[in-house]
């Protein structure tokens, strides 16, 4: 049966980078890295992708945008298309993405294939939310989210077994940013926006031969089950947020803040979607513990989309208090590279670096390096 | 090598042999057994008498109705469809310590002697096999540097399980049992190191590997504290480097008063070269289906061997085998044993065909096993890393001992081909599809060959040759080999039914309401 997918290609993604620029938000920084030498990237990084899309060449009918933003590049592959929209003369815009993104969601295609980076996918999520299985082919300068393929080849690899039905599964995956301006000016400030739901291929994260049935969610389940079943009376804790979290929080049968910092104590909760202050203040005077997991597709622990649990209120609970949680897949995904923390302060960095027992399962843990 | 190898044109053989539940017919039978006669008749009663009225089947089961010769054939025409180490290369299937299994071994434990063995018999008529196992114990002791052995595990994890309850026995003895809830293992251990534990109740700590690929000295020191129990870990690991480090290891997790255990399921890097116990580890053991050639796979009979020091002896399963003056026997009056793990003797032809593999080698011909493994070894890595799309993840420019786990991770980048395509195609040449990756894969696109000693230059550079074509055609043409097999017994084979219990047949019952459902 024939596919259906859209691809929308953000010409511009990635053109900062190349030349020194932290990202490509905005015409004023276009023109600016323009002016200093900046060419496209992004459409040989769709072609990569493309080209392992080629033996489902008759297969899968494309809905895309005129020009630069995928018909080009689909004809150049010799894909079947219709383009939507009419042609655009000129620049871009995070517009056209959006729009172009909400007519595939309305007209149901089965991947949003799109080539970006962190900037380009915040547009995708603001259209289709979590209603489409949706593939990042890696482009951008910033590339916080976990949205993307490793390469654009492996994006490409995942597309082709999800199109032809031997990838099933989907896993909510994150849509980080950075403020550009901010980030321009050395001062970082990362935001987690929401999830996209993207392909999972079982053969990257467990042994087919290894015979054992579940997968992401009974491990996401079992480490959920391994906190709540260590959790103390009279303490506080800290729930960051994120998806490994968030079945924390359903196993205990409270609602959940995905994007947010929520606190449980005695298993009820205490403080829903708190900021630093309101943080502070619940846990006054009582033990506290964190329970944090990775961040985006970067490894960050603690200083990237949950910065309300700040460098005080992780000197206040105590490094020995803070429970790290996270699959095995997202811990062999940073491919050996350390986790990282960013808390803004040089004392809580160092004493957060060095080794913490990351939670993988129930009565199940992997000692990880932790670096600043 | 030479460049222009002539790789074999293999065709399996397609029987499309039903299964023999299908083929049944009603009334057909193997063997018509005699009737009793009338003096045992009157003596013994019926046999259906034997069975307590409320334990018998109220139906007959459900079992294939069938003549000898249609048996026969329906077995030979399975085995004629598999390829196995007797009729093809399998160089491939790493970790599993594939050896040339002497014929003639095979023979000795045809032998009446052995094979009619009963294990109600009386102690004083057993007394032969009774002395293979204890000069077997014996051998292995030297081996091991340790003090005593038990051969009732019947398997490699068998025995990692009855370690780690020697583990927890020990602790308990000593009052700290509570206390000591954690095993400590790492990442490139065999995953049993990691399961045993956890299936007897431990909390299991894994240590990555640092930026050499050896287990993380600095990651060990950040995990020890009174709540060690022990550490159960494999060396060389699987991707082939032996730790260094590995008295360090030791020497810390004593400190915090923990025990030490050495998976040597597979010792042919190490035999005869290094002994766990003067590492200073407590235990150790060898699947002496492995190392020690008796025949491997397809769920036995195998026999994982444990060796332990003088501390922790009286822990090792009942029984033990004892001599005292001229006379064996089995020692079951063993108070702080764990108990039984099997009944009776264990795999007694195991042992018997190890008996006779290392009295037929010697001390020289034993070390000679391990230094002939790691020279194929390095040899067959000269041939690989020549192949275009093949690399090794960690430890570039380290000595490799038996193994080695490459990774088609370029290969796939550059083709979309992956390792399981590969897996597939290199069957087409006649030679078995190799083993992957233990789980969990930390190296993408991962295979995992052990060339042991007991293949031949010709072996080693056919199994090379065979991957070098298979990557000259993903580079020219990836779909051939993302649509192979082509000249197995099957076409590519639905792989996401191994893990999805709605397409899996676990039993004929299953299979058949699956069939009726037109699955």
């Amino acid at each position: 049966m024939q596919k259906q997918a859209g691809l929308i290609v953000n010409p511009i993604a990635g053109m900062g980078g190349k030349v020194g620029l932290k990202g490509t938000d905005g015409p004023r920084i276009l023109e600016q890295a323009i002016r200093i030498g900046a060419t496209p990237e992004a459409p040989q990084r769709a072609a990569r992708a493309l080209e392992r899309l080629a033996g489902l060449r008759h297969d899968i009918h494309f809905l895309t945008c005129p020009g630069d933003m995928g018909e080009n590049e689909l004809a150049s592959a010799g894909f079947e298309y219709t383009v939507l929209g009419p042609p655009t003369t000129g620049e871009t815009t995070a517009e056209d993405t959006e729009r172009a993104a909400r007519r595939m969601r309305e007209e149901g295609v089965d991947l949003l294939l799109f080539v970006g980076g962190d900037g380009t996918a915040r547009n995708i999520y603001n259209a289709v939310g979590d209603r489409l299985p949706v593939l990042g082919v890696p482009a951008g300068v910033k590339m916080h989210s976990a949205v993307f393929g490793t390469t654009p080849g492996n994006a490409g690899e995942l597309a082709e077994l999800f199109l032809r039905g031997k990838a099933t599964g989907t896993r909510e995956a994150e849509v980080m940013d950075i403020d550009e301006d901010a980030f321009r000016g050395q001062r970082l400030s990362a935001r987690l926006y929401g999830y996209l739901r993207v392909p999972f291929e079982r053969r990257l994260v467990q042994s087919v031969k290894a015979g054992s049935t579940g997968g992401e969610e009974t491990a996401v389940r079992a480490i959920a089950l391994h906190v709540v079943g260590n959790m103390e009376p009279d303490r506080a804790y800290i729930i960051g947020p994120g998806t490994t979290t968030r079945e924390i929080m359903r196993v205990l049968g409270l609602p959940n803040t995905l994007l947010g910092v929520d606190v449980v104590l005695n298993k009820t909760l205490l403080a829903r979607d708190v900021n630093e202050g309101r943080l502070l203040e619940a846990i006054e005077g009582r033990p506290a513990r964190i329970v944090v997991t990775i961040i985006g597709g970067q490894g960050y622990l603690f200083g990237r989309g949950n910065q309300q649990i700040s460098d005080r209120v992780i000197e206040r609970v105590g490094k020995e208090n803070i429970i790290v949680v996270a699959t095995r897949a997202k811990l062999f995904a940073l491919n050996g590279e350390p986790m990282l923390v960013d808390t803004g302060n040089e004392r809580v960095n160092k004493m957060l670096s060095g080794y913490v027992n990351v939670i993988t399962g129930i009565k199940e843990k992997i000692v990880y390096k932790v670096c600043s | 090598m030479s460049e222009d190898m002539k790789l074999r044109n293999y065709h399996a053989q397609v029987w499309d042999e039903p299964l023999l539940m299908d083929k049944s017919v009603k009334g057909q039978r193997g063997i018509l057994v005699p009737e009793a006669e009338p003096g045992i008749r009157s003596e013994v009663g019926k046999a259906e008498d034997l069975i307590p009225a409320n334990m018998r089947r109220k139906a007959p089961p459900d079992l294939p109705e069938m003549a000898q010769p249609q048996v026969l054939r329906h077995f030979t025409r399975l085995s004629q469809m598999t390829m196995g180490n007797d009729a093809s290369n399998d160089i491939g299937v790493g970790t599993c310590t594939m050896k040339y299994s002497p014929k003639v071994n095979e023979a000795l434990c045809g032998l009446p002697q052995m094979a009619d063995l009963h294990p109600y018999q009386d102690e004083s008529t057993v007394q032969g096999i009774l002395e293979i196992l204890y000069k077997t114990r014996d051998f292995l002791r030297e081996i091991s540097g340790m003090d005593e052995i038990s051969f009732q595990p019947a398997s490699g994890g068998q025995a990692v399980y009855t370690a780690a309850s020697i583990v927890r026995a020990y602790h308990e003895a000593r009052g700290e049992g509570t206390k000591r809830d954690q095993v400590i293992t790492t990442i490139f251990s065999h995953p049993v190191d990691a399961a045993c534990p956890a299936t007897v109740g431990y909390e299991v700590v894994t240590i990555m590997p640092d930026k050499d690929g050896y287990p993380d000295i600095e990651a060990l020191k950040a995990s020890l504290s009174d709540r060690t129990a022990a550490l159960l870990i494999t060396n060389p690991e699987d991707i082939g480097l032996y730790n260094p480090r590995i008295e360090e290891f030791v020497k810390r997790v004593h400190g915090v008063g923990g025990l030490c255990f050495t998976d040597q399921a597979n010792a042919n890097g190490v035999l005869g070269k290094a002994r766990a116990a003067d590492a200073g580890f407590d235990m150790c053991h060898f699947n002496l289906h492995k190392t020690f050639s008796s025949p491997h796979g397809g769920m036995g009979p195998g026999c994982g061997a444990l060796a332990v020091k003088e501390h922790l002896a009286g822990f090792l399963p009942v029984p033990v085998v004892k001599k005292d003056g001229k006379r064996y026997s089995l020692d079951y009056d063993r108070p702080e044993s764990i108990g039984k793990v099997r009944d009776f003797y264990g795999n007694a032809q195991v042992v018997l065909r190890v008996y006779a593999w290392i009295m037929s080698l010697g001390a020289e011909g034993l070390n000679q096993v391990a230094e002939t493994a790691v020279l194929n070894n390095n040899y067959l890595e000269k041939l690989l890393l020549a192949v275009p799309g093949i690399t090794e993840s960690y430890g570039e420019g380290k000595i490799r001992l038996d193994q080695i786990r490459y990774s088609w991770e370029k290969l796939t980048a550059d083709t979309g081909v992956t390792s399981e395509d590969i897996e597939r195609r290199m069957t087409d040449y006649g030679i078995q599809a190799y083993w992957t990756s233990h789980h969990p894969q930390l190296i993408p696109e991962p295979f995992t060959p052990e060339p042991t000693d007991s293949y031949s230059r010709e072996d080693i550079e056919e199994w090379a040759a065979v991957m070098r074509q298979i990557s000259k055609e993903a580079y020219e043409d990836p779909e051939k080999v993302k649509s192979a097999p082509h000249r197995g017994i099957t076409t590519a084979v639905d792989e996401s039914a191994a893990l999805l219990h709605e397409k899996c047949m676990f039993t004929y019952k299953k299979y058949k309401r699956m069939k009726a459902e037109g699955k």
